[in-house]
């Protein structure tokens, strides 16, 4: 594999991207990217340079002296107050961040938007109250083609800006996007519909989840650290986000939903405002709103009040519970 | 006089930029600008109170927990729950190996490889710091960053995922651990203790922790092979133990709750002398920020962004104690605190780059035998999370430690909505501008004297200075 150089850069996000990124494993960080063939230009949180030698680097590739194979950027673009960038300067340069990121956009053979902000705007464009910062993604503003880049972007090599969405993503989701590229592995086809590598996003979060039991049952969980399933009371969108959290976990075994907390559909355009609380499931005549995309609300209706009425004892009294208090029963005899 | 504007300052979370005003190869004066601005305080207004607990974990991704702990802390005051023991011994677990994960990431990645530079070719530490601290390529990011990530599995076991868990609740946690579970973490504890006394201190944390004067750190030193003692070796060559100083007044809010009060106390140093807390001496100053607006206490404070104002040279407001600067971090938690190795160090020479460094890495050795003693403490069956509804009107404060220093959200709930949010960082302290008064926020005082030749680019001295606060400029002015 020839090797790919790769320039790192930072706006109106949060770093957790980054810092992600530092738990990849097995093997770690540096050894992945190497393995990829990856060289890191410049990595705000990685490389030695810095001030006027980071700027150079910087310069070379908007100038064209320097190849840009990979451009990443975390953190959405700050358009604001009113278009002027002015909510993030480069620091050192006097000049919008944003002017940089399309600038050197246009010289990259491969764009990605590393996380949901860089993505689609993500959590920097939320806010129901107070003047707009003017946080947009890269190549979308949240679910709308266009952002920073007119929807017609290509980068050199000829793909749109690759979404590796998620808030944070996931060091896998990078890693392997990165590894995709420089095996020449990642074609328009292997992007969904908003661009993320379809790899992690032709999977929905329910898929592996620990509830899927209580799910089946509609046996659902009424607080924070109850075991049950979350989507009827607790707002978890995992029916209908599309990544792969419970099968590829994260820090070794967990996933928000093993974290007993709802999922927010953070892979989603628009998961910072959903609308309504959080941690609420929205429902019309108690029944929820938000239901599995791909499932008719009429049978869904009726499954669940035949699942609701057959839910074993142990399924129910474990839903509401912080611990099993229902164990599965030891058969008396020893066939099986 | 020459101006010179340093940055982008990397290897600190964020986006830095310095100014400094230069004579005759010295630092007469620095401004410091924190250039991103995005807003959170303002986006949490008219949202439902709990939903803090999914936004302000993102204004950073480096002290994500902190940030959480914060607001569970400000919402649990609004309700009036307290946390079962369960809940107390997880929001400390979860919290130390967010700091404790950030020493150790500050040190390795951010801090130590300025000594790695081609400006320190031919000191005699050179050789030996530069193949084990050069960025991205030394060895030791090859030991430190898979220790870490298996340290972080703690997050995966007890807080779902990290960064950005939503596992910290006001009543406690929402992630109770089985008996099996509880075995896991200890042994990933065991290992994390392991790797730092090979590789960090080259000794056990109890003899580390237990150094209690200068002369035992001079003696504790010799033949130590440790990462530590290399740094206090370069940093005795450097004479970076009176470098950096501020205003020596240090604040802490306190540090993870036990049964009876802080394992670090909270309170002000300040004049050589310990003072109890007054969370009402607070007030931020907007006179140099772009903010429209004039000093207030945090709990009626406001976040209007006004980017023409005159005056103003950073995003970031002026916290002030008293009318006074202070400092805040590992060493000033430890000054509070009354760590007698720091104490000393201080009195000796003043807050330095070696005192604020030393003190991280003294709390890896001090904590990590703490996080051991709260996971034998759990208790799998008994009670992980109390439950209440929150009041519709109603105020309340979170006053926790971060690993960076001391961090306050100041919350008003009305008709069961926020109306006011806001927040005060760490950094906010370290990297205010000046105040009204024209007074020099901490790290702009700890510049100033500071040589900074031509030549160097950045200035050598003012990266270490700046980097031994380890800011975070994302929290700065979220
Ligand atoms: S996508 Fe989420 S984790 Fe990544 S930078 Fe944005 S806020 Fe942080
Ligand atoms: S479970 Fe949902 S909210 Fe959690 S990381 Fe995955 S997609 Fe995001």
């Amino acid at each position: 594999m020839p090797e790919l150089n790769l320039l790192w850069l930072q706006s109106g996000g949060c770093g957790g991207c980054t810092l992600s990124l530092l738990n990849a494993e097995q093997p770690a960080l540096m050894d992945r990217l190497a393995d990829a063939s990856i060289r890191l230009l410049w990595h705000p949180s990685l490389s030695e340079a810095s001030g006027n030698e980071a700027l150079e680097i910087l310069r070379a590739c908007a100038e064209g002296r320097q190849r840009l194979d990979i451009l990443c950027l975390e953190g959405s673009v700050m358009t604001g107050p009113s278009g002027t960038g002015r909510f993030h300067m480069l620091a050192g340069t006097g000049r919008p961040m944003m002017a940089w990121v399309e600038e050197l956009a246009a010289k990259a053979a491969h764009v990605l938007a590393v996380g949901t902000c860089a993505a689609y705007g993500g959590i920097t464009s939320a806010g129901i109250t107070g003047p707009s910062v003017g946080a947009t993604g890269l190549q979308f503003h949240g679910e709308h083609p266009g952002g920073l880049l007119p929807a017609s972007f290509r980068a050199g090599a000829g793909l749109p800006v690759v979404n590796v969405a998620g808030c944070p993503t996931h060091p896998g989701w990078v890693l392997d996007t990165l590894l995709a590229l420089s095996m020449r592995r990642l074609t328009e086809d292997d992007l969904d519909a908003l661009h993320r590598p379809r790899f992690y996003a032709d999977h929905l979060v329910h898929h592996g989840c620990p509830r899927n039991e209580f799910y089946e049952f509609k046996a659902s969980a009424e607080k924070a650290s109850d075991l049950g399933c979350m989507m009827e009371n607790m707002g978890c969108k995992g029916t209908q986000a599309h990544a792969d959290c419970n099968t590829r976990l994260w820090n070794g075994s967990g996933s928000c939903l093993r974290g007993g907390y709802a999922c927010i559909s953070c892979t989603e355009p628009r998961f910072e405002e959903p609308g309504h609380p959080f941690t609420e499931t929205p429902k019309v005549a108690g029944i929820p709103i938000g239901l599995p995309s791909d499932m008719p609300k009429a049978w869904f209706v009726a499954l669940a009040a035949l699942s609701k009425s057959a839910t074993p004892k142990r399924v129910r009294e474990n839903a509401t519970s912080d611990h099993v208090v229902v164990t599965p029963a030891v058969k008396k005899t020893g066939l099986k | 006089m020459t101006t010179r504007l340093v940055g982008p300052f990397n290897r600190v979370e964020g986006d830095l930029e310095v100014r400094l005003e230069t004579e005759g190869g010295q630092v007469k004066a620095a401004y410091v600008n924190s250039p991103l601005y995005r807003g959170f305080e303002p986006m949490l207004s008219g949202k439902a109170p709990g939903d803090a607990l999914v936004i302000v974990p993102r204004i950073c991704g480096i002290c994500s927990v902190a940030q959480s702990a914060a607001s569970a802390s400000a919402l649990r005051a609004l309700s009036g729950l307290a946390l079962p023991d369960n809940g107390r011994l997880a929001h400390n677990l979860v919290s130390a190996c967010e700091n404790l994960a950030d020493h150790l990431s500050h040190f390795y990645l951010f801090f130590m490889p300025d000594f790695a530079r081609d400006g320190y070719t031919g000191r005699p530490w050179f050789e030996r710091v530069a193949k084990r601290f050069k960025a991205s390529s030394g060895s030791a990011t090859a030991d430190v960053l898979p220790a870490r990530a298996e340290f972080m599995h703690l997050m995966g076991l007890m807080a779902g995922k990290w960064p950005h868990t939503l596992s910290l609740q006001p009543g406690g946690t929402a992630r109770p651990l089985e008996q099996a579970e509880c075995l896991q973490l200890t042994a990933l504890l065991r290992a994390f203790r392991r790797f730092l006394e090979r590789h960090v201190f080259d000794d056990s944390l109890e003899s580390v922790g237990g150094l209690a004067s200068l002369s035992d750190l001079a003696a504790w030193r010799q033949n130590r092979h440790g990462d530590l003692a290399l740094f206090l070796e370069a940093a005795e060559d450097l004479g970076l133990d009176r470098i950096g100083r501020a205003t020596d007044v240090f604040l802490s809010y306190g540090a993870y709750e036990e049964a009876h009060g802080h394992l670090f106390a909270s309170g002000l140093w300040r004049a050589a002398q310990g003072h109890p807390l007054e969370p009402d001496a607070i007030v931020e100053d907007l006179s140099h920020a772009w903010l429209a607006g004039d000093t207030s206490s945090p709990a009626q404070g406001q976040t209007l962004p006004l980017a023409d104002k005159p005056e103003a040279y950073t995003w970031c407001k002026a916290p002030r104690y008293n009318g006074g600067v202070a400092e805040t971090g590992a060493l000033a938690r430890q000054m509070v605190a009354g760590h007698p190795l720091i104490r000393e160090l201080v009195k000796t020479h003043g807050g330095s780059v070696t005192a604020r460094v030393l003190a991280r890495l003294l709390e890896l050795a001090l904590v990590l035998p703490r996080m051991e003693a709260w996971a034998r403490q759990l208790e799998p069956k008994a009670p992980w999370c109390h439950h209440g509804d929150l009041p519709d009107d109603a105020s309340g404060t979170g006053l926790v430690e971060a690993a960076r220093g001391s961090l306050g959200h100041w919350l008003t709930v009305k008709h069961g909505r926020i109306a006011n949010y806001q927040i005060i960082a760490p950094t906010t302290w370290n990297f205010s501008p000046r105040d009204e008064q024209g007074t020099p926020g901490a790290l702009e005082q700890a510049l100033a004297g500071l040589p900074a030749p031509e030549a160097e680019e950045p200035p050598l001295l003012v990266q270490h200075v700046v980097r031994s606060f380890d800011p975070c400029m994302v929290c700065t002015v979220h």
